[in-house]
């Protein structure tokens, strides 16, 4: 690698790991199109300060003014749109796209203006909407290196500040946190990044550095330092492999290139993420729906193995039973309790089903007497604590028996008072003889 | 400062695309949604960018269709990504459409040997020279008119909006404030969604070919939410932000041939000053909406001070 190459790519990691970890505080706090308003309403300042710059008799191209001119009316976009949502009855996201779009439209009327500048040189100020990444300077390396390193310190030393702010704002603010103060370092540094990036990367890639690595790191863990150094490793190593395939492939933009890797490791992200990604949220998803379909099924087989024992509850033997009594015992169809079926007798639940009746195996029928008891105590419970009626407390106890631990169990045997299978208490308000006793569903 | 027959042309165009804009925009910013017209408007590019290396022309159906394909698809994804992800709305949003931009920028690239397809005329388009692209020409009264391209398009854009917005005024009402209402009484909420972001995404493609995506974005968001400051009903809302729009592409292209002569300059684009223009107009009104106004809410926490001592209906 040459040497102009070294320092883009060094450039771009060091923009993603500061952007990364800003962006982790700001995706937190809803606020990830903020960088997008932000990064808009810089393009004034831009045009501004290059026309003072150059009434002034300067070359209009200091960098450090362009700097300066961004940042102010960058900041000063970013805080009408935080009044405009304080102070009227228009929301944030319309607030943002007002702000954005009057602050860039503003902007392109300025570089109309200053384009007509007998001087003429104004025609590199468009690179600050698509970057230049590709012939970046010591300058903008060093600018960048700074920006960086203040970012590192600050998230550092401020860690349990933000957390607190994005998590829970109203609270920090009743500890007596100078909530406000740090919402506006926050916001500096935010803006920081933007500016120094635009001029570096161009507008979209900043913007995505803002959002991507952040949230894709979400999906690996619930942790916020965790999610810190993942977020700033995506975002360095998206500019790292972006920049590096752009310098391979020239005719590449470098911007682009780094924003479809960021993505990718998104897109990877969304889906095998070990926190919250989609297929671990499925997994879990139909993990619990198969302990519930086993719980109903085992509970179904006791209740008909009970009214078989005639009201003696020492009497519940474990008997076989016949499919049609398990179809008509709940609203099954025939297929689903066939596939309940197959998957007990997987887990050893059922032996002997041979399509007409079947019997619980030993553990079985151990498994079918505690989902039973389970659900009884919590009914039990609802009843006499929570003064739920006898008819509705079916349904309820179904939502939460699934979920009980066993230390719930243990507490729920204590206060209910009960130590061995409880009648079902929907008997308190059936008669016992009566026939519809079988047909509860639940 | 001349004011000929094409400036005219000029603010009759500027009113078309931002009447054809405001109209769905209502729904956008009622809906909390409004970045999707900033959204969608980078997202087309690919849409674009594929049509073109397709038919191999520029002024065609296909790239209309094209870009309408990727606004749409901007939405589907946008709606996937935080429904399946649990991604905040605008996370998700601010990560398809900078892939979406970066994918149709490629492209562009690979292909910009023999393109004339430049990103910035994308963004900014150029309305000054709209009219200049004459579809026919019209005698009226004895005066020859020459009808520009734009005119066209634009027209029936906004002509069309507001016909399905008509049509299916009922359903977008309620789905805008109750989605889940709507559903329960039959109406398909999502169907509306979609049908709401496809007239998002064609009136994006329609309008920035003409003028450029910065009065696109604008009039999406500003005259809805200007109208939302002065009334709380659906039908005025739509007639005034139409009326704000319309204004504002006046305004906007007088103060592009008057306000750079004030700093000694000639003139400046009309896209960012009908931006500007609309962005004045909602500053006003923040000041001087009669209910949601700064200074109508000074005046009512007035009187409902002065109120307070007579008490005169005996509430208290």
């Amino acid at each position: 690698m040459d040497y102009n190459t070294r320092l883009v790519v060094l450039s771009t990691v060091m923009l993603g790991v500061a952007s990364g970890l800003v962006g982790s505080f700001l995706l937190l706090r809803k606020r990830s199109l903020m960088g997008d308003a932000l990064s808009h309403a810089c393009l004034p300042g831009i045009g501004l300060a290059f026309l003072f710059m150059v009434m002034a008799g300067g070359s209009g191209k200091n960098l450090i003014g362009l700097l300066a001119g961004a940042t102010v009316t960058g900041v000063g976009g970013v805080g009408l749109v935080l009044l405009i949502r304080n102070t009227t009855r228009i929301k944030d996201d319309a607030a943002m796209g007002i702000i954005l779009s009057v602050f860039f439209g503003l902007g392109v009327a300025v570089l109309g203006m200053v384009q007509s500048v007998p001087d003429a040189s104004a025609a590199g100020l468009e690179y600050f909407i698509y970057g230049k990444t590709a012939s970046m300077v010591l300058d903008d390396f060093l600018l960048l290196g700074g920006v960086t390193v203040v970012v590192l310190v600050l998230s550092a030393l401020l860690r349990k500040e933000f957390t607190l702010l994005c998590f829970d704002e109203g609270f920090a603010r009743s500890l007596g946190w100078p909530v406000q103060r740090l919402d506006m370092i926050l916001l500096g540094l935010v803006a920081a990044v933007t500016v120094v990036g635009l001029q570096a990367v161009g507008l979209i890639l900043i913007i995505a550095f803002l959002i991507i690595p952040a949230a894709a790191a979400r999906f690996w863990t619930d942790d916020l330092r965790g999610m810190l150094i993942l977020s700033a490793s995506i975002g360095g190593l998206s500019g790292w492999l972006g920049s590096s395939v752009s310098s391979l492939l020239p005719g590449l933009p470098a911007g682009a290139v780094i924003v479809l890797v960021a993505a990718s490791l998104f897109a990877f992200s969304l889906f095998f993420g070990s926190a919250r990604g989609v297929i671990r949220r499925m997994a879990m998803q139909s993990r619990l729906r198969q302990k519930v379909g086993r719980q109903h099924l085992l509970r179904a087989v006791f209740e008909i193995l009970e009214s078989k024992a005639e009201g003696e509850p020492r009497a519940v033997r474990n008997e076989p039973i016949s499919f049609a009594e398990l179809c008509a015992k709940r609203t099954w169809t025939a297929a689903r309790v066939r596939a309940l079926l197959s998957v007990a007798e997987r887990e050893d639940h059922v032996d002997r089903f041979d399509g007409a009746s079947l019997c619980l195996s030993e553990s079985g029928f151990g498994e079918a007497a505690r989902t039973t008891r389970n659900h009884r105590l919590w009914e039990i419970f609802l009843i006499t604590h929570a003064d739920i009626a006898p008819s509705h407390v079916d349904r309820d106890a179904d939502s939460v028996e699934h979920i009980l631990s066993p230390e719930m169990v243990r507490e729920l045997e204590d206060k209910v008072g009960m130590k061995r299978i409880p009648a079902s208490p929907h008997d308190l308000s059936i008669p016992v003889a009566a026939p519809e006793r079988g047909g509860v569903v639940g | 400062m001349i004011w000929l027959a094409m400036d005219t042309w000029i603010v009759v165009i500027g009113a078309l695309c931002a009447i054809a804009c405001a109209l769905p925009g209502c729904f956008l910013v009622l809906r909390r949604m409004s970045m999707m017209g900033d959204a969608i408007s980078h997202a087309v590019l690919p849409g674009l960018a594929i049509a073109f290396l397709v038919t191999g022309s520029r002024a065609s159906f296909g790239m209309f269709l094209g870009a309408a394909v990727a606004g749409v698809l901007t939405a589907v994804f946008t709606q996937w990504i935080s429904q399946w992800g649990n991604v905040d709305r605008g996370a998700s949003m601010g990560i398809v459409f900078t892939t979406l931009f970066a994918v149709g920028l490629l492209l562009i690239v690979r292909a910009a040997d023999h393109v004339d397809l430049d990103p910035s005329c994308v963004l900014y388009g150029a309305i000054e020279l709209a009219p200049l692209d004459t579809v026919g020409s019209l005698t009226i009264g004895g005066t020859l008119l020459e009808i520009p391209r734009a005119f066209v398009v634009l027209g029936v854009t906004a002509a069309v909006n507001l016909l399905i917005i008509l049509l299916f005024f009922k359903e977008f009402r309620l789905s805008a404030f109750d989605p889940d209402l709507a559903t329960t009484l039959g109406i398909p909420a999502g169907l509306m969604h979609y049908l709401l972001m496809t007239m998002v995404a064609v009136t994006t493609v329609a309008s920035f070919e003409a003028v450029g995506s910065i009065i696109v974005i604008a009039m999406f968001v500003v005259p809805a939410a200007t109208a939302h400051l002065w009334t709380d009903r659906l039908g005025p809302m739509l007639l005034i932000s139409s009326v704000v729009g319309a204004c504002s592409a006046g305004l906007g292209h007088l103060m592009a041939l008057t306000v750079p002569g004030w700093f000694g300059f000639k003139d400046t684009n009309t896209s960012g000053m009908m931006a500007v223009a609309v962005g004045l107009l909602f500053a006003g009104s923040v000041l001087v909406a009669p209910r949601y106004g700064l200074l109508g809410r000074v005046r009512n926490k007035r009187i409902v001070r002065g109120s307070e001592a007579p008490d005169p209906a005996g509430v208290v």
